[in-house]
């Protein structure tokens, strides 16, 4: 490697033919274009290409856009608000927009108790939800009537209404229990099909 | 702090005004005959000095041999207050006369107290059941409701 180093230039002519060698060299090295680095786009088009099921997708969309419809009888509701603003956060799950209008919610949280009189409005509402749709019955009153389950005038359990996906027991549930219930619900409606409902 | 009227010294008043209509008294509330309640009512609400022109409410309870319809007024003006019960011994056919002609306030109170305690309110101008349907059997808040 030594014997190939050039000696030292001492002479401004000696400079400039020496430079105009490595010009002739390397014009002689760049006759032919260096091709593009584009190898790896093959690959990357095969990472974002998927194959997968349509009840999957259906499902994965499903699940992270539950809309819930305002439907709270009774005192549960103020846990409800608590899961939805900011320390527990109910946007995280791709649920924060409440709907006013049934036609445009797919969820209804029944978080509360339902007394007879209001369970004629409360099946209305469910009825004018589109499918597909889900009920989460949150505390003791909207499981079984809790502490009024005997009482003239309390419904004894959500479910004589409307069918009940999930159950969230609790007097009120905590913030967290009603979120187990909605990743609960989450997993339930991953296994859906649209072949069966 | 509103403060109270003595029962007693009202009792003498009315009984001034309305002859036969005391049936009872204390301290703490006058009771009166069903059938001379709206001329009592109209009496402490228009006279000067009492003025109770705000009713805070109307209730009832069963005491097994008679109902009592209890009703609660203020004087916003006096910052003093009053009670006056009525009874109804027929337990079957309990009726008092309303007092909506007097305070409006009255009428969802009234009918309250005859969707529950099934107490007839004679004159009020639409007298039907307010938290549960029509058609319910019975007055759930009666002692021999089961």
């Amino acid at each position: 490697m030594a014997a190939q180093r050039m000696p030292p230039i001492y002479v401004a002519s000696e400079l400039d033919r020496v430079e105009g060698l490595t010009i002739d060299e390397l014009k002689q090295r760049c006759a032919v274009p260096i091709p593009d680095p584009d190898a790896w786009l093959e690959e990357e088009i095969e990472r974002n290409v998927l194959i997968t099921s349509v009840d999957k997708v259906l499902n994965w969309g499903r699940r992270f856009s539950l809309w819930p419809v305002l439907c709270f009888p009774a005192c549960c509701a103020f846990e409800v608000m608590a899961t939805a603003v900011s320390r527990f956060d109910i946007s995280r799950f791709g649920m924060e927009l409440m709907r006013a209008s049934p036609r445009q919610a797919d969820l209804m949280l029944v978080a509360g108790t339902v007394t007879w009189k209001m369970a004629a409005a409360l099946k209305q509402i469910y009825d004018q939800m589109p499918e597909p749709k889900w009920v989460v019955a949150m505390g003791s009153c909207a499981i079984s009537g809790g502490t009024f389950s005997e009482s003239y005038s309390v419904v004894p359990g959500v479910n004589r209404i409307v069918p009940v996906d999930v159950y969230v027991p609790g007097c009120p549930p905590r913030p967290e229990a009603l979120l187990r219930g909605i990743i609960m619900l989450h997993q339930k409606i991953g296994k859906q099909s649209i072949a069966k409902r | 702090m509103t403060k109270p009227l003595s029962g007693r010294e009202l009792a003498q008043q009315i009984a001034e005004h309305v002859p036969d209509a005391i049936v009872e008294a204390d301290e703490a509330a006058v009771i009166v005959q069903s059938q001379s309640l709206f001329e009592v009512m109209r009496f402490v609400k228009e006279t000067a000095e009492l003025d109770l022109d705000y009713l805070v409410s109307i209730t009832a309870v069963d005491y097994w041999d008679y109902l009592e319809v209890v009703y609660h007024l203020v004087s916003i003006a006096h910052n003093h207050s009053l009670v006056i019960k009525t009874r109804c011994d027929d337990r079957d056919n309990p009726e008092v006369p309303s007092v909506v002609g007097l305070w409006q306030g009255a009428d969802f109170q009234e009918r309250e107290v005859y969707d529950l305690m099934g107490i007839r309110f004679d004159g009020h101008p639409s007298l039907r059941r307010i938290f549960l349907w029509e058609g319910f059997q019975g007055y759930p808040l009666r002692r021999d409701y089961l």
